[in-house]
């Protein structure tokens, strides 16, 4: 095993991609991601990894060069953020539902405007029907093993679908951590080398990407549909045998000292550190509550939360984006969907926080308990709530 | 589960993202039948040039008459009206197709 080193976390993946063998890098730099990029070009360069790095015009075709080379039967990596995943989101759908098991990395950024390069979820929350497998690491060392886990679950002949590995930029991607590295013999041996379930080969050709006519869209995104719901498996396998093999083991609903707990806060990415901090100051004053994490978000694991959330009677939920006009935080909108209908489901209180880099903290934690605390109590409050925004909140007097 | 390339197939029996895994089915699938308009062609002003059948951009028209007039194939012509712009004599039509 080798030994925890002081890294910067963007290295810390870029190191991870390169460990996987990749064999084609298509990928356009943009903050907070950049550094991922340069330091893969670095790799690449110095001979180290015996790669195509495609250095592109724009996202849209970083993905565009993915999918292609993904067709041609190469392991494909990318990493992008923000606005660049906007750009590329037509593309997006073409990868997932051309089965190119493509992995890339979101340094989870602001979209604009107004033109903001700070941590939050907008940038992922707009692509949740995207089609990919979608997990979330709330550290430099979950981002550097859950990039290998991604090569392996996403090529899982089972599923050979793209994945997605968010982490918070700028409050992850920049940061220096303690991350111990898994060696290349330990790489070696956990994820096997990609052989491709089909190809463009000029000696069996096969057309991918052809029209699909009304008469076959529909069976085409069922199709997807199942494939994602049914990765649910693989991907559970591939993370506890992960964990059995290096001691570090993911699941798709983490949970923190829910025990007991009358309420439970729930979060996703880099804030749930911070939120694991303030639950022990919490419980240490007494308080009965806790913590619930989505590591996965696609395929949304809902009897994971289900079985999560079970004795709590009101859930605080953090959500980094919401929908203007809309229901409000897309978090909770799933939560909401997962508990609709249940007998005894807990009550929802809904938070919007941490827009485009604002710093959510210990005292943010106490006043949504606070609300929370009072509607176990019996008393109502908004849909949802935006913290911290000046003003008040719309409708308010 | 047996794989199926044409027809109405079931979700489970499309290939790995609905690839087409046989060369050549642009033989069977007839893609003409969204046409709203048909070229028709007066014979007697056509001097043969061949023109329609270079700007065609579904390849349809060919000289393929046993008179060796042009002709389109109805299985796979568009409708476009690329033919009626560029012939030099003015001998190519557009019809309304009828339900």
């Amino acid at each position: 095993m080798a030994k925890r080193k002081g890294m910067e976390v963007s290295i810390a993946i870029a190191e991870a991609a390169s460990m996987c063998n990749v064999d084609v890098v298509s990928a356009y730099p943009i903050t907070p991601q950049t550094h991922v990029v340069e330091h893969l070009a670095d790799i690449v360069a110095d001979g180290e990894l015996d790669a195509e790095f495609i250095p592109v015009e724009s996202e849209h075709a970083a993905m565009s060069a993915c999918v292609g080379a993904a067709a041609a039967g190469a392991r494909t990596f990318t990493a992008t953020a923000s606005q660049g995943l906007a750009l590329m989101h037509e593309i997006l759908f073409i990868a997932s539902s051309l089965r190119t098991p493509i992995v890339m990395v979101v340094a989870n950024r602001a979209l604009s405007a107004p033109i903001n390069i700070w941590n939050d979820h907008s940038d992922v929350m707009t692509e949740r029907d995207v089609g990919w497998i979608q997990i979330f690491a709330e550290n430099g060392q979950e981002a550097a093993d859950l990039v290998v886990q991604a090569f392996r679950f996403g090529e899982d002949k089972r599923v050979l679908l793209p994945v997605m590995v968010h982490f918070d930029g700028f409050v992850v991607s920049h940061v220096v951590e303690p991350i111990e590295m898994l060696t290349h013999a330990e790489v070696k041996t956990f994820l096997p080398d990609y052989a491709p379930q089909q190809k463009l080969d000029i000696d069996a050709p096969i057309s991918m990407g052809p029209v699909g006519i009304p008469a076959v869209y529909t069976e085409a995104k069922m199709a997807g549909e199942a494939v994602l719901r049914d990765a649910y498996g693989p991907i559970v396998e591939c993370l506890d045998d992960f964990g059995k093999r290096f001691g570090r083991t993911y699941k798709p609903v983490e949970t923190y000292r829910r025990e007991d707990a009358d309420i439970l806060l729930v979060t996703m990415g880099g804030i749930s550190e911070t939120a694991m901090t303030w639950v022990d100051r919490a419980r240490a004053a007494g308080e009965k509550v806790g913590l619930v994490r989505f590591r996965l978000w696609r395929p949304l694991p809902d009897k994971d939360f289900k079985e999560a959330v079970k004795g709590a009677r009101v859930l605080a939920v953090v959500d980094r984006h919401f929908s203007p006009g809309g229901p409000g935080g897309p978090v909770a909108q799933e939560i909401k969907y997962i508990l609709y209908g249940q007998k005894g489901a807990p009550s929802i209180v809904e938070f919007v926080a941490g827009l485009g880099g604002r710093d959510v903290g210990f005292a943010d934690f106490d006043n949504m308990y606070k609300k929370a605390k009072a509607v176990l109590g019996g008393a109502t409050v908004p849909p949802f709530e935006i913290v911290q925004v000046r003003g008040g909140h719309h409708g308010e007097a | 589960m047996t794989i199926r390339q044409s027809g109405t197939p079931k979700w489970k029996e499309l290939a790995l993202g609905n690839a087409v895994l046989v060369p050549g089915s642009s033989r069977h699938n007839r893609t003409g039948d969204w046409r709203s308009s048909r070229p028709i062609w007066k014979l007697e002003q056509c001097v043969k040039c061949g023109v329609c059948t270079v700007f065609c951009p579904e390849g349809c028209i060919a000289m393929r008459r046993a008179d060796a007039y042009p002709e389109a194939d109805m299985e796979y012509c568009k409708g476009c009206g690329i033919c009626v712009n560029e012939c030099f004599t003015g001998c190519i039509a557009m019809q309304e197709e009828k339900e």
